[in-house]
């Protein structure tokens, strides 16, 4: 047994590649903005353990790295969100106070615990408009970052970045930017890899959702069903690529004969009173 | 209010493992924001607080539908004349709650977070009896309120998915649970209301039948009720009708509402006690 001197810069770096390594291992998540607010894919095989999940009504979370160790983080956000929703108001829970509270912890178990933890977060938040979305990035050791227009994190980030990077721009549907996300995942290697459907987890932060909750996870059915209409060209004959996905946008309408009924939205006792 | 209930960072409390239900880890974390722990120990003056009156449900073939009247009071006073009573709890239930309207209001709030935090946390809705039994542990904790004389109680009723109907559920002061078939009402106005939905009420009702049965039975609440309010077609208030069904929780626009309320009131222009049930 060694018990030598080990300086500050070796511990932290130490810890740093420990985090990493384990940060590596597993797949990769997307979080872009689209046209009608901010979607969410990762490459996960398990249909129960999910990475991306709804932390309030207008912010989800996306996470790679350790299991139980983002679910830790996970859990704690959403109490936080509703401990502040119920003791405030809804309105008062935001993505920024959120972010913060996770660098916090990320930072002080980062230089105090054992040992790091080994994730990566993104705390998203559809706006009222598409200027006001935002997207944080949160690593290992609590440093934060504010994203503009996509993040990727996982272990091969960066080539999913640059795969990605090539095809971004604002405002695209939300079946092109699904295929744009799932070709950009699969890119990540040397050689490009098919990415069925089975593999990936898809959610969206739908602006235009007509419920106060504004996440909703992509069902198998309508995720083939977006990826088929958002088809480049080839079934479609001269459609524009950006054209045929834009119907599938159009925000769920109520059930016939119901039309005269209004949606939940914020019906919390009290709010008008 | 503790002190760091909302202090930023991750308090240990918040990264405890614990279970997925947020009044628990209130009553750990931020006891002083559950209902019912902030005035124990204290007598209180019965028209202190406003008091909700009339809830009216009654289920439908395909689901169940809850009216409250809009009138609060506070002894022989007009408290408020447009309040609502009617709240959803999650996308297949809804809760009406009578009594003292701050308590009420604040139980229904920790109710419907308590169904999301549960549905967040876990990825998957509670049972319909899950909710009913949550609810029957959270009107518990408010007894020691309600022997003061700040009682406050719900009515639940909701769509079972598994077994595809409308149900309802009443509660007593000490958290009683009991099932309701067909139609039920609680608060003050609620003996008028149900004797009315006895003789209207049938077993092969539509979802308008059984909106139009609910607001006869809020009518004749208020007929013979002071606390419960009447129709206000002036201010054109209507009561609050909402319906769960197999397409989830769906509130009545006022356009859909007031159509009804106007033949219901027309209807007692020339027959003043309301439709007359057959003899035999």
């Amino acid at each position: 047994m060694s018990f030598g001197y080990v300086s500050p810069e070796q511990s932290m770096k130490d810890r740093a590649d420990y985090a990493r390594k384990g940060i590596a291992r597993g797949g990769s998540v997307i979080v872009m903005r689209y046209e009608d607010g901010i979607l969410l894919v990762a490459e996960n095989r398990s249909p129960a353990l999910h990475k991306v999940s709804e932390i309030y009504d207008r912010i989800a979370f996306a996470a790679v790295g350790k299991y139980n160790e983002f679910e830790n983080l996970r859990i704690a956000g959403i109490r936080i969100a509703d401990l502040r929703g119920y003791g405030y108001d809804r309105r008062d829970v935001t993505a920024r106070s959120l972010a913060n509270a996770y660098a916090q912890a990320l930072g002080t178990i980062f230089t105090t615990e054992p040992k790091p933890y080994e994730v990566e977060l993104l705390v998203a938040e559809v706006g009222q408009t598409s200027d006001t979305d935002q997207i944080y990035r949160l690593t290992y050791d609590g440093s934060i970052g504010d994203e503009r227009g996509f993040a990727v994190m996982g272990g091969l980030a960066e080539a999913v970045t640059q795969s990605l990077g090539k095809g971004y721009q604002e405002s695209l549907s939300l079946g092109v930017a699904l295929r744009l996300a799932i070709a950009a995942l699969g890119g990540d290697g040397a050689q490009a890899r098919e990415i069925g459907p089975d593999q990936l987890e898809v959610a969206v932060l739908e602006r235009s959702r007509p419920r106060a909750r504004k996440f909703s996870r992509i069902s198998r059915p309508r995720l083939l069903a977006l990826l088929d209409e958002a088809q480049p060209d080839t079934d479609h004959g001269a459609d524009p690529p950006v054209g045929p996905g834009v119907d599938a946008l159009a925000p769920e309408s109520p059930p016939p004969g119901a039309s005269t009924f209004t949606d939940i939205e914020h019906d919390t006792p009290g709010s008008d009173a | 209010m503790s002190s760091d209930a909302f202090v930023g960072g991750l308090p240990a409390a918040f990264r405890t493992p614990g279970s997925s239900s947020f009044t628990e880890f209130l009553a750990s974390h931020a006891p002083d924001l559950l209902p019912g722990r902030r005035l124990a120990g204290t007598t209180v003056p019965a028209d202190l607080a406003p008091q909700g009156t009339t809830i009216v449900a009654a289920t439908f073939s395909g689901g169940v539908v809850m009216t409250g009247d809009r009138r609060a009071t506070a002894g022989h006073y007009i408290a408020q004349r447009d309040i609502e009573k009617v709240f959803p709890a999650d996308e297949f239930s809804c809760i009406g709650i009578a009594g003292t309207a701050g308590i009420a209001v604040e139980l229904v709030r920790l109710f419907q977070v308590e169904l999301e935090h549960y549905e967040k946390l876990e990825g998957t809705t509670l049972s319909l009896d899950g909710k009913a039994n949550r609810l029957s542990t959270l009107v518990r904790g408010n007894l020691g309120m309600a022997m003061q004389g700040l009682i406050a109680v719900p009515l639940f009723a909701g769509y079972d998915l598994e077994t595809g109907g409308g149900r309802i559920f009443s509660y007593d002061a000490t958290g009683g649970r009991y099932e309701e078939h067909n139609f039920f009402s609680v608060g003050s106005g609620s003996t008028f209301a149900r004797g009315s939905l006895k003789k209207l009420y049938r077993s092969d009702f539509s979802q308008e039948d059984a909106i139009s049965a609910c607001v006869q039975a809020l009518y004749d609440a208020a007929d013979d009720d002071s606390a419960t309010g009447g129709p206000d077609l002036t201010r054109r208030i209507y009561p609050v009708v909402v319906a769960v069904s197999a397409e989830g929780f769906r509130r009545a626009a006022d356009t859909e509402v007031g159509p009804i309320v106007d033949a219901v009131v027309a209807g007692r222009m020339t027959a003043p006690d309301g439709p007359n049930a057959p003899l035999r």
